[in-house]
């Protein structure tokens, strides 16, 4: 066999249906062997980063690993934005680049870069392919690592002489690497002393992050926030590990989390953390985070524990079995559900007053669209079945607000990196890896535009997204803090250009529709979620609505500004 | 948290990458590097690394649980957590040595147990091997009469085996 048809059917043998990619030189063997595989579709993105984010997007709506392909110095490093969003967020992705010859290699040859080298920090591991016989092995090793322990992307580069260099394909069915044996089982200890500062506390909180996503542990979760009567908190990454309209969940914390998540996390006696990695979005000032509280923290990254805050009881495991574990005592020590229930009465009659002191609330209005109004109104038209991409800033934190994630894998976003530009391709993915759902984009008027030439992508699939433009004419984050912290001086955020989004729509061949008052709402949201094919909805919003509650950046998280 | 000095002995893949990923997650993460030393093991698909860094007690767990992170990373030991280890540096030293003083940078020599290793008209070249502490001396001593140029290997260090039986 071929290098190249050894990756191809290594990638069969991976189950891989779908790969974004973009042909060159240096991948064009390869792209030969997939013209004679129909069985793994192939989508021709429009730039290098749409495949990453695409590739991302679908990984992250389906659990699957995601596949990207792309040619060599360019097209590779057209990637790495993508690359290190899903580094961020711990996301499994392959990616499989181009190279010169192996001889040719540290020659600055003709579209020759060190990508290994220029990933290095933002992959979970890449390899440089030396010799053809290695592919399967090194195939195997890549889609291993990516889905395996703390997910995350790899990268695979291949040199052109080993495309096409011949050898015997041998698969290998198992893969042990001495080097790399990620801990699944949690310490029974460490687990039995969680209870047990479970049972003696009196003021708990949960603090939900992607992880419990990731190792899809929701169900566990739930079940044992129901039985101990636990309030509920989800980082950005967290939301939809636990539903966002139980009336257990408090909802988002961190900066632009709720004023009642922030409330009980501060004063808390007792965190339990599953699958979070105290960032410093939603810690705020460390010193001043949680200052009663002792934490639990469950995560299959070593490195998260005692990263960021203290931490009394470290599990290091899978959150699905950790939670398992501690289910399982739960039942054994049995005791009964009243009793838990008397345990925090006290607080729950707390957490209930700063609800009603502070709820997640805005200023309706009858000349301007507030945001918040129109994702509301998005959540009640889809039942909150849709999946939601979005893009970074406001539009974000919006959706992250208003849009009650119940379910996992339904918010598609990027936490971490917090990358403009992300949410349109990722859209991308998730619609190739969920054909029959409704997949939407909530963009802002900014970062449409930074991806913008995949709306041809999405209609040469025929794919039928629904892009929602919270269209402020501002960069409306960035301006945001210039007004609460830079005295209004409005440096480099107001586009005094801004393409007609619904013409831009239909020279793509796609839907445009437009929203300027409140009333125009709704029908024009009916009108787009009605739509077959992709659709691009231009709502121009209040320009300077702002995200609150906020916290600013390095203040205790207990220092919101309010509406 | 109280600074202090670690020496960790690290197994890693004898891959191309290994140890740019290595020097890649001090520098990228901030971490201090004081010395590093990398050679083959017994097993030639493993490399031998001794890395002595400098932090707190979570800085140092930290640098630990990431090396251990690393796909290509086989084994850390904090050696200096172990109750018993050898620690071992070697130096080159070329000192002056003009007519006056090339006695007694042998007798010192002598008293340290170094090796001349090069002779010249104007200098000599030293060999010492100890444990840090010693290099410092020797180094310190020879100062006065004149270093032309010194090159340190980087300290290695092993766990000692229990003499109990
Ligand atoms: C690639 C990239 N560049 C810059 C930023 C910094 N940034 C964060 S939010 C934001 C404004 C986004 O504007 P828009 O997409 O219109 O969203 P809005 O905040 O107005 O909803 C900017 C520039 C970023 N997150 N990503
Ligand atoms: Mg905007």
């Amino acid at each position: 066999m071929t290098g190249a048809q050894m990756i191809v059917e290594a990638l069969k043998r991976e189950g891989v249906e779908v790969i974004f990619g973009y042909p060159g030189g240096a991948v064009i063997d390869i792209y030969d062997e997939l013209y004679k595989t129909p069985e793994i579709k192939h989508v021709l993105v429009r730039h290098e980063q749409g495949a990453a984010h695409a590739a991302d997007g679908y990984a992250r709506s389906t659990g699957k690993v995601g596949v990207c392909l792309v040619t060599s110095g360019p097209g590779a490093t057209n990637t790495v934005t993508g690359i290190a969003t899903a580094y961020m967020d711990s996301i499994p992705v392959v990616i499989l680049t181009g190279q010169v010859p192996t001889k040719l290699i540290g020659n600055d040859a003709f579209q020759e870069v060190d990508i290994t080298g220029i990933t290095r920090p933002c992959t979970k591991h890449n390899f440089l392919v030396k010799r053809t016989e290695d592919l399967p092995w090194v195939l195997k090793a890549a889609f291993h690592i990516a889905r395996t322990g703390r997910p995350g992307p790899v990268l695979v580069d291949l040199p052109k002489d080993v495309q096409q260099g011949k050898a015997e394909f041998h698969w290998p069915e198992e893969i042990r690497l001495r080097s790399y044996q990620p801990v699944y089982d949690p310490h029974p200890r460490q687990v039995e002393r969680a209870y047990r500062l479970l049972e003696s506390s009196t003021r708990p909180v949960v603090l939900v992050g992607g992880g419990v996503i990731a190792s899809g542990a929701h169900e566990e979760l739930l079940e044992l926030a129901e039985r101990l009567h636990l309030p509920v908190t989800m980082t950005l990454m967290g939301l939809g590990g636990f539903p966002g309209t139980h009336p257990q969940s408090l909802g988002m914390l961190g900066m632009h989390g709720t004023y009642y998540a922030n409330m009980a996390v501060a004063n808390s006696d007792l965190i339990l953390a599953v699958g979070a990695r105290f960032d410093d979005r939603v810690t705020g000032k460390v010193d001043a985070f949680a200052p009663m509280a002792k934490i639990i923290h469950i995560d299959i990254d070593p490195t998260s524990i005692q990263k960021n805050v203290r931490v009394d009881v470290p599990i290091v495991g899978d959150c699905k079995r950790a939670l398992e574990k501690l289910l399982q005592i739960v039942k054994e020590v049995g005791r009964p559900e009243k009793i838990w229930r008397e345990q925090f009465k006290d607080w729950w009659e707390q957490i209930e007053i700063w609800k009603k002191r502070y709820p997640l609330t805005y200023k309706q209005d009858t000349e301007y669209i507030k945001p918040q109004f129109v994702i509301e109104k998005l959540y009640e038209l889809t039942r909150g079945e849709a999946i939601v991409a979005t893009e970074v800033g406001q539009n974000q934190m919006w959706t992250a607000q208003y849009y009650k994630f119940d379910r996992p894998r339904t918010l598609i976003t990027s936490g971490g990196l917090g990358t403009m530009g992300f949410g349109f391709p990722a859209a991308i993915g998730a619609q190739m890896g969920n054909p029959g759902k409704l997949v939407i984009d909530v963009a802002g008027d900014g970062s449409i535009q930074m991806n913008i030439q995949e709306m041809a992508t999405a209609m040469e699939q025929g794919l039928p997204i629904k892009v929602i433009i919270l269209n402020n004419g501002y960069l409306g984050m960035v301006r945001q803090w210039q007004e609460l912290f830079y005295e209004r001086r409005y440096s480099a955020v107001k586009f005094q250009v801004l393409p007609d989004f619904v013409k831009l729509a239909e020279a793509y061949g796609a839907l445009g529709l437009r929203a300027t008052r409140p009333e125009e709402v709704e029908p024009v949201l009916k009108q787009a979620l009605e739509s077959d094919r992709l659709t691009l909805v231009d709502i121009h919003i209040a320009p300077e609505e702002g995200v609150f509650p906020m916290v600013p950046a390095g203040r205790a998280t207990t220092e919101m500004i309010l509406v | 948290m109280a600074e202090k000095k670690h020496t960790l002995s690290v197994l890693v893949e004898n891959t191309p990458g290994a140890l740019a990923r290595i020097a890649g997650l001090f520098s990228g993460r901030g971490f201090n590097i004081d010395s590093l030393c990398v050679a083959e093991t017994l097993d030639p698909t493993l490399s031998h690394l001794t890395l002595v860094t400098r932090g707190d007690e979570l800085i140092i767990e930290q640098i630990i649980k990431q090396l251990r992170r690393l796909i290509d990373v086989y084994k850390v030991v904090d050696v200096t957590e172990e109750e018993e280890f050898v620690e071992r540096e070697m130096a080159l030293i070329k000192v002056r040595a003009e007519k006056e003083t090339r006695a007694e940078v042998l007798r010192m020599c002598d008293i340290f147990r170094c090796k001349v290793v090069d002779v010249s008209p104007r200098t000599y070249t030293i060999e010492v091997t100890g444990p840090q502490s010693k290099l410092q001396a020797v180094i310190e001593l020879l100062k006065p009469i004149g270093i032309k140029e010194i090159v340190r290997t980087g300290l290695i260090a092993m766990k000692r085996e229990k003499k109990s039986v």
